[in-house]
């Protein structure tokens, strides 16, 4: 996917691209709302992440102003945490409304869930052996028939899918899965292994144990 | 306390005040134009029974003659047929020459003779058992050759003067009364309407809602205006006033977050980067401790506003129905995250009186803990029902640790947590605020333990709009 | 000078020792004994007879009062009350002395629901009440006045004085002016009233009018023949001859009429105040009567006759103090005894 960041904080700007892109997301970040009106001119994006105090600007104006929003889903980022100013950036067209500091699982959950209200079509489903996974709606398809994964079921099998051939260790999956709030043992991601093997049965993918290491998805 | 309060009832308000100043001013001028009516009616009828007196005497002094040396006198029959004019009156005359009585009552003698011919005394005396009133004119009569003075007195109690005085008096009494009632009704009215401004006035301030600073632009009286000045400068002070704490904690909690934000990404970042285990671990708890430091700065933040905005409680009407949607749609990613589903059974309308952002304050709080503390791939179920016509309960349930029995009627107090909540972050403040806004809508909130013992129960209840 | 003495009929003439030194002649007493302790002493100048009627049924309403009556010419009466003799009552048909003695401080106030009934003229000061209206009239006999035309005014009548002087001489009588209260009463308004009168009396000295003290005697001897007119006597007691004697005639006169109010009051002097408010409650609802025929003397109303109405009774006020001054007095029986006694 490809987000367009508007945040003047250049750290955390830095930081939130790095994470993006870890999980194969492009980020043109802007750092201004002039910025931000060049990239929206020049380039096309699935999704904006706005902040909402920027130095030339209130975010939300910008919003209100531009009309941005009508054409593309947006998620508010913000400092301010009141209650009323989510509803006054709800208002105004935001699609959603993230207040700092955020997990990124969340973020993620909120960037689907954003793209599936809007019908907006995600870039491509993953074949997967026999299979086809369709990140977006969570569809897993296979000779027809689809089912749909489980929230985290979705999100594990989509971090094997990009990563498919490498080892994964259970720390690592741990950390993609569950947020962070959470303290979850590492038999929790055990479970959920085994359900997607179950799932990939039929499609000739597997997802091996290497021990002492975690785990690796390979296609046959 | 102010002096006003201090008063008798009547002086606490300015329109009974002014009312019975104004029946005090009317009563004291209508003792004052009964008495003046009374002794001027007192004056004019004595007056009157001074002039037929004077009328009465001088006829008779007209009518004396003399003849051969001798005064002669035929009283006039209309001299004393006058003297009915005044009333039923007893009379008394004297006619005398040089202190000899000619005829009539011996003694009567006032005290004052007139000194020459023309001259008229008039004197109260008192004759024979009454107050008198008595008339003495002179005339000078030759008698042969001789002038002899001769004087005439004429004298009437006072009986008709006093009944036309009480009887004046009576009817002025009954005029000032009259005129006495007719100035308190008018005053009253003219009090009211007085006043009428400032009642209206007072009503445009009342009518406002609690959030509604702006100035008042209504056409008041002069005296009013100073009020109307001060109030609206008031009003504008006090709405720069919120505006600017409004900025304050907007600003402060950006500058907090903004960099807790960088902290958390850059930790999260790091974590996928990192290899070893105990790197990674210090990272969690980096980042588990700047979700705590937000959550706390948030809810404080939420808590602020509760009591803020509680304080003077907008009365909109909100769709609890529509809430529960709206708030579980904005959660739902959240619940996701964790294979957390919501079960919904709030589709009836489901009106109350209050504040939407607070409202939605209070369950989102209840929801997020619910979430919070459920485990991965349970249920939320948010149930809204009445159990009585005159309010509504909203049930939110949940399958998580539930509550421990020990610390179920102290978890809604500031900053407590449940005795089961090890490693999850929270500040304790999120029942805290569901409990306060509800009770600022008249509402309260229930916690229990279901029947199957399994998860928690929060209740929400709410008046019925 | 004729002046005719007639002896009293019944009258016991009884000399009263009054509180000083001071007498006064009684006509007549009688003593109507009451049931209770109370007994009031009433002076009167209506005849024993005219009143009793009056006083018996008083006591049958009121059997505890008994009454003590004494019968005086209007001027002992006026003396007595004057001098202070004790008295309950005092009624009198000289209603100039009767206000004399109110305006002099000799009568008590009183009121009742009675006295507010009475009309304004019939009252004052709440001390004189009126309860007749009695006019003067002319009785004629109807034997020495056969063949003469009946005189409607008293034009009419000084020409049929003057045309027959043979029936009238030594045959008119009138009152001695002098001698009677009510008739110096009688004579004194008439002479304000009209000029006809000193005309009259001239005529009637010059006939050689007989004087009387008092209208019953003058009524008798016109009954008896001895008298053909006799001139300004009580309307009531002609009236009540003339029911019962058909010699008699009261002449219709239209000019005017001078009607006379008798009067009651309390005096100061009076002890027993409380029967004498019942006595004069009771005399007033006479005077309120409306059936005229039940007594000799006529209510109030009686004062609405057509001749009346004319002049309209004596006024009770400061006017009649006029004819009692003593000058006038003095000028009025000079004028008078001029007129009269040739």
């Amino acid at each position: 996917m490809r987000f367009l960041l508007v945040e003047d904080n250049v750290e955390l700007g830095e930081a939130i691209t790095g994470r993006l892109s870890l999980d194969g997301h492009a980020v043109d970040h802007a750092k201004t709302l002039a910025e931000a009106e060049e990239w929206l001119a020049v380039a096309e994006y699935d999704l904006m992440l706005l902040d909402v105090m920027l130095p030339d600007g209130d975010g939300r104006e910008f919003l209100r102003k531009t009309r941005t929003a009508e054409r593309l889903p947006v998620i508010v980022l913000t400092a301010r945490s009141q209650v009323s100013d989510r509803v006054d950036t709800l208002d105004l067209g935001a699609d959603d409304y993230l207040t700092k500091p955020f997990d990124f699982g969340e973020l993620e959950a909120r960037c689907r869930a954003v793209l599936r209200r809007r019908g907006t079509p995600m870039p491509a489903v993953i074949p997967l052996g026999a299979a086809f996974f369709d990140p977006s709606s969570g569809m897993l398809t296979q000779d027809g028939a689809s089912h749909t994964l489980r929230n985290r079921e979705l999100r594990l099998l989509e971090v094997f899918a990009r990563n498919q051939g490498q080892i994964l260790s259970k720390s690592q999956l741990l950390d993609r899965l569950f947020p962070q709030d959470a303290e979850v043992s590492e038999n929790a991601i055990e479970v959920y292994v085994g359900r997607l093997r179950r799932r990939l049965a039929d499609a000739g993918v597997q997802i091996e144990t290497v021990r002492g290491m975690g785990y690796r998805m390979s296609a046959p | 306390m102010s002096d006003a309060a201090r008063g008798p009832f009547w002086w606490r308000s300015i329109g009974q005040r002014l009312t019975v100043l104004l029946a005090a001013i009317a009563a004291v001028l209508a003792v004052l134009s009964w008495w003046m009516v009374t002794s001027f009616a007192r004056e004019a009828a004595e007056r009157t029974q001074d002039n037929v007196l004077v009328a009465s005497a001088t006829t008779i002094a007209e009518a004396l003659r003399s003849e051969q040396g001798t005064i002669l006198l035929e009283l006039p029959y209309s001299a004393f047929a006058m003297l009915n004019a005044i009333g039923e009156d007893r009379v008394f005359y004297r006619v005398a020459a040089g202190g000899e009585t000619i005829t009539g009552y011996d003694d009567l003698i006032p005290p004052t003779l007139p000194e020459r011919p023309g001259d008229v005394a008039v004197r109260t005396i008192s004759y024979r058992g009454d107050q008198v009133r008595v008339v003495s004119v002179q005339r000078t009569v030759l008698a042969g050759q001789q002038p002899v003075p001769v004087v005439v007195s004429v004298g009437q109690t006072r009986t008709g003067v006093e009944a036309i005085g009480t009887g004046l008096s009576r009817t002025a009494a009954v005029l000032s009364v009259a005129f006495f009632l007719l100035a308190v009704g008018l005053g009253a009215v003219a009090a009211n309407s007085s006043l009428r401004p400032l009642n209206a006035f007072a009503q445009a301030v009342t009518r406002r809602g609690p959030s509604d600073l702006r100035p008042l632009r209504r056409k008041v009286p002069d005296e009013l205006s100073p009020l109307l000045i001060a109030l609206n400068r008031l009003m504008e002070r006090l709405g720069q006033s919120i505006r600017r704490s409004e900025e304050f904690i907007a600003e402060a909690a950006h500058r907090v977050r903004t960099p807790l934000a960088t902290v958390r990404a850059q930790a999260e970042l790091a974590l996928h980067t990192v290899e070893k285990e105990n790197e990674k671990k210090m990272l969690r708890r980096v980042i588990r401790a700047v979700d705590e430091s937000s959550r706390s700065a948030s809810q404080l933040l939420d808590h602020a506003t509760v009591s803020f905005r509680a304080e003077a409680l907008a009365r909109d009407e909100v769709d609890l129905a529509d809430l529960v949607v709206r708030v579980a749609e904005s959660l739902s990613p959240t619940a996701e995250m964790k294979d957390i589903s919501f079960r919904l059974d709030a589709t009836a309308p489901a009106p109350v009186r209050g504040d939407l952002i607070l409202l939605e304050s209070a369950l989102r709080n209840v929801l997020d803990n619910s979430i919070k503390y459920s485990p991965g791939e349970t249920e939320v179920s948010v149930t809204l029902s009445q159990d009585d016509p005159a309010q509504w309960r909203l049930t939110v349930r949940d399958h998580g640790r539930g509550f421990s029995a020990e610390s179920l009627p102290a978890l809604t107090g500031r900053f407590t947590r449940g005795g089961n909540v090890d490693k999850i972050v929270g500040s304790g403040l999120g029942l805290t605020i569901a409990e306060d806004v509800l009770i600022a809508h008249g509402g309260r909130l229930e916690l229990a333990t279901p029947k199957d013992g399994v998860g928690a129960c929060v209740s929400l209840i709410l008046p019925a709009a | 000078m004729r002046v005719t003495h007639f002896a009293r009929s019944l009258a016991t003439v009884i000399w009263l020792a009054a509180t000083g030194a001071e007498a006064f002649e009684v006509e007549d007493q009688k003593l109507y004994p009451g049931t209770g302790a109370t007994t009031i002493k009433v002076v009167s100048t209506a005849d024993l007879d005219v009143f009793e009627p009056f006083i018996l049924q008083f006591q049958a309403e009121q059997p505890a009062v008994g009454i003590d009556y004494y019968v005086a010419s209007s001027t002992e009466l006026h003396a007595a009350i004057r001098d202070g003799e004790v008295f309950d009552v005092a009624i009198s048909s000289a209603m100039d002395l009767q206000f004399q003695l109110a305006n002099d401080g000799a009568a008590q106030a009183y009121t009742s629901p009675v006295t507010d009934a009475l009309p304004a003229w019939a009252r004052w000061r709440d001390q004189v009440f009126a309860f007749t209206a009695e006019p003067a009239v002319a009785v004629i006999s109807r034997e020495r006045f056969a063949g003469l035309p009946r005189p409607t005014s008293r034009q009419e009548l000084i020409a049929l004085l003057r045309q027959n002087p043979d029936v009238f001489e030594d045959s008119i009588g009138t009152y001695d002016v002098r001698q009677s209260g009510l008739g110096y009463l009688f004579a004194t308004q008439e002479a304000r009233n009209s000029d006809t009168f000193w005309r009259l009396s001239e005529l009637m000295g010059r006939q050689g009018a007989a004087l009387y003290c008092c209208s019953a005697q003058m009524i008798d001897d016109v009954g008896s023949g001895r008298l053909a007119l006799a001139y300004n006597v009580l309307g009531s007691y002609a009236a009540e001859r003339i029911a019962r004697d058909d010699r008699l005639e009261v002449l219709e006169m239209e000019d005017y009429a001078t009607v006379m109010l008798r009067t009651a009051l309390i005096p100061a002097t009076a002890t027993q105040t409380e029967g004498a408010a019942l006595f004069l409650d009771r005399l007033l609802q006479e005077g309120l009567r409306d059936t005229p025929e039940t007594w000799v003397l006529p209510p109030l109303g009686a004062a609405d006759q057509p001749e009346a109405r004319a002049y309209g009774p004596i006024r009770l006020g400061p006017a009649l103090l006029v004819y009692l001054d003593q000058l006038n007095r003095e000028a009025f029986l000079r004028a008078w005894s001029d007129a009269m006694v040739q």
